[in-house]
């Protein structure tokens, strides 16, 4: 494997992202929605103003749930679908370039951009929020920051898989949102379909490690249980035990979140 | 359809048994082929005969269902195939290159990944009639000069084989000259040029030998003169000629050829074998006074593909 190959293309891919200000763009979003949250979070109790990083940190993570794997969904659908409709891809492929490199690079580079817009849309928050966190604060806003990468990440992997898998560019993106639907929307509520209807019966505890199977509740359960505030502010700490809240492995879940779709994009990617 | 002759090393492009099957379609079926080193070769056929399947075989794109293939001496998808492909150049049928880039980042680009020079960059663009426009973006370029900027990214490299898809789609007459003119450049520094198109008039003049292909496999192979003999088409002669009787000069050419004279406002249209073209000449000396004008028309290129592939 070279890696000269495989920077030349996510170099491209990322120069791509940033002439086209999509990095910006993003950025922006993040930070406009995080900067409203952070101020206007609490007007449903009728209190405006920023109140604690705790509760600041809970309104985002719905925020980063519904936006992220969005975003990345969007970002990654066409990675290689979209070369192939091109024509590019025989191009590059008959290149002194393996279709492993071909496909990391491709990774490597959308993932860069990803990563720099949430890091500087969540970033520049905490920049104009600096004053009033403790480091503790900091601390876990920092968590916060580097789980929504993670988050960001494993959708992506995710993507590059559907546009490997995927024969036309439309069928591509039309699997982007199903795969949305189905683990931002659908998946918690099958969970707490079958926990209500059975009266808690079925699954018990086992049910609530099911939550492992989808990476924006793995997401969601490393924020929830970073802070003791945020957990009592959120409905599913009740279900979640305590042995499913380790860093560690649920740090480690979202690593294979992020490798898993790939291993899988590089096996089909024949 | 297993091949027993060797590969011919010495070739640059040496093909045997070459197979494709998609289930029940045969794309490609036992091709033999052996493409010399410095020659432009054509490969011609309706849609699907399988040049497209062949192309991406040749390049390693495709694997093959059977068979063997060997480029500039390393067996096409082995070991050494990597290395091998620095030297090739490829320009795929319409393809469509990034927008976001212009026209030198595209070549620096193909060039980093094909282990190239960058400087040579400045001095293809100025080969392909870019250098005016070097630093805009892709977007803003006629399809023309997106052809010509595929066309300088094949050329990256030192390219010993070059792989052409319909490269003059979208070139106006004076770029098809240009580029041509270019392959003979390539062709007298030793490059092999395989090259395809469905613009048969085109490569009539300008390929050293052609492949026909039909239902995955080589109909004929050849100089298109070869072609031209194997096919037994007749020449067309089409006489100007004096006004008055035509009558005794088409029972000579009737007498000499055995075949009928067919008469054309202001003269005589004759198609006889190959073989009586100086027996036509014979026939015609007494009558020079009342020729005009003699055009000697061989059949094209288009003419000896029907008759190959239908």
């Amino acid at each position: 494997m070279e890696l000269t190959q495989i920077f030349t293309i996510a170099a491209k891919e990322f120069r791509d992202r940033m002439r086209n200000r999509w990095v910006l763009a993003v950025a922006l979003v993040f930070t406009v929605f995080s900067l409203v949250i952070a101020y206007f979070g609490g007007a449903q109790q009728g209190a405006v103003g920023f109140r604690s990083i705790e509760v600041t940190i809970a309104s985002l993570v719905s925020l980063v749930i519904y936006l992220i794997p969005l975003i990345a969904l969007l970002l990654g659908f066409d990675a290689i679908v979209g070369e192939r409709e091109r024509g590019s891809l025989d191009l590059l492929l008959a290149l002194p370039i393996t279709r492993l490199e071909l496909l990391l690079g491709k990774y490597l580079g959308l993932a860069a951009a990803l990563t720099l817009s949430t890091l500087a849309g969540f970033g520049l928050v905490a920049l104009l929020l600096y004053q009033r966190l403790s480091w503790a604060g900091l601390y876990h806003y920092g968590g916060f920051m580097a789980s929504s990468v993670l988050l960001g990440l494993a959708f992506l992997s995710m993507a590059v898989l559907l546009s490997v898998v995927a024969r036309e560019r439309t069928r591509a993106s039309g699997l982007a949102i199903a795969l949305w639907f189905f683990f931002v929307l659908v998946f918690d509520l099958v969970l707490l379909g079958v926990l209500v209807s059975t009266g808690g019966q079925f699954g018990g505890e086992a049910l609530a490690w099911l939550l492992l199977l989808n990476p924006a509740d793995v997401f969601r359960i490393l924020n929830v249980f970073s802070l003791d505030d945020v957990r009592t502010l959120y409905g599913l700490a009740s279900i979640v035990p305590a042995s499913l809240g380790s860093q560690a492995l649920l740090s480690g879940v979202m690593l294979v979140w992020i490798v898993v779709p790939l291993l899988v994009a590089r096996w089909r990617f024949r | 359809m297993a091949s027993t002759s060797p590969v011919d090393a010495s070739a640059a492009v040496s093909l045997r048994g070459v197979t494709k099957h998609y289930g029940a379609v045969h794309a490609v079926d036992g091709v033999d082929l052996d493409i010399v080193r410095g020659e432009i070769f054509g490969l011609i056929g309706h849609n699907g005969a399988g040049k497209s399947t062949l192309f991406k075989m040749m390049l390693g794109l495709e694997a093959t269902t059977a068979g063997s293939i060997v480029l500039g001496g390393a067996p096409v998808r082995g070991r050494g195939f990597r290395a091998a492909r620095r030297h090739i150049g490829y320009l795929p049928e319409n393809v469509v290159l990034y927008d976001n880039l212009s026209g030198l980042e595209t070549l620096h680009f193909f060039a980093r990944l094909k282990h190239a020079a960058l400087d040579q960059c400045p001095g293809l663009l100025e080969r392909v009639g870019l250098a005016h426009a070097g630093k805009r973006p892709v977007r803003e370029y006629s399809k023309g000069m997106r052809q010509r900027l595929g066309f300088a990214q094949a050329l990256l490299g030192t390219p010993q084989v070059l792989f052409l898809d319909e490269p003059t789609n979208g070139l106006d007459p004076q770029a098809i000259r240009d580029f041509y003119a270019t392959l003979r450049t390539l062709q007298t520094s030793g490059v092999t040029v395989v090259i395809t198109s469905h613009i048969l008039a085109e490569l009539q003049e300008r390929v050293d030998r052609l492949a026909i292909m039909a239902n995955g496999r080589i109909q004929a192979l050849g100089s298109v003169q070869a072609l031209r003999e194997q096919t037994h088409m007749p020449l067309i002669f089409d006489l100007v000629l004096d006004a008055g009787d035509f009558a005794p000069i088409a029972q000579a050419l009737l007498a000499a050829t055995g075949e009928a004279a067919e008469a054309v406002p202001g003269g005589l249209r004759l198609a006889c074998p190959r073989a009586r073209k100086m027996a036509v000449l014979a026939a015609l000396t007494p009558f020079g006074g009342r020729v005009h004008d003699l055009a000697l028309r061989e059949p094209s290129l288009e003419d000896v593909f029907f008759g190959f592939s239908d």
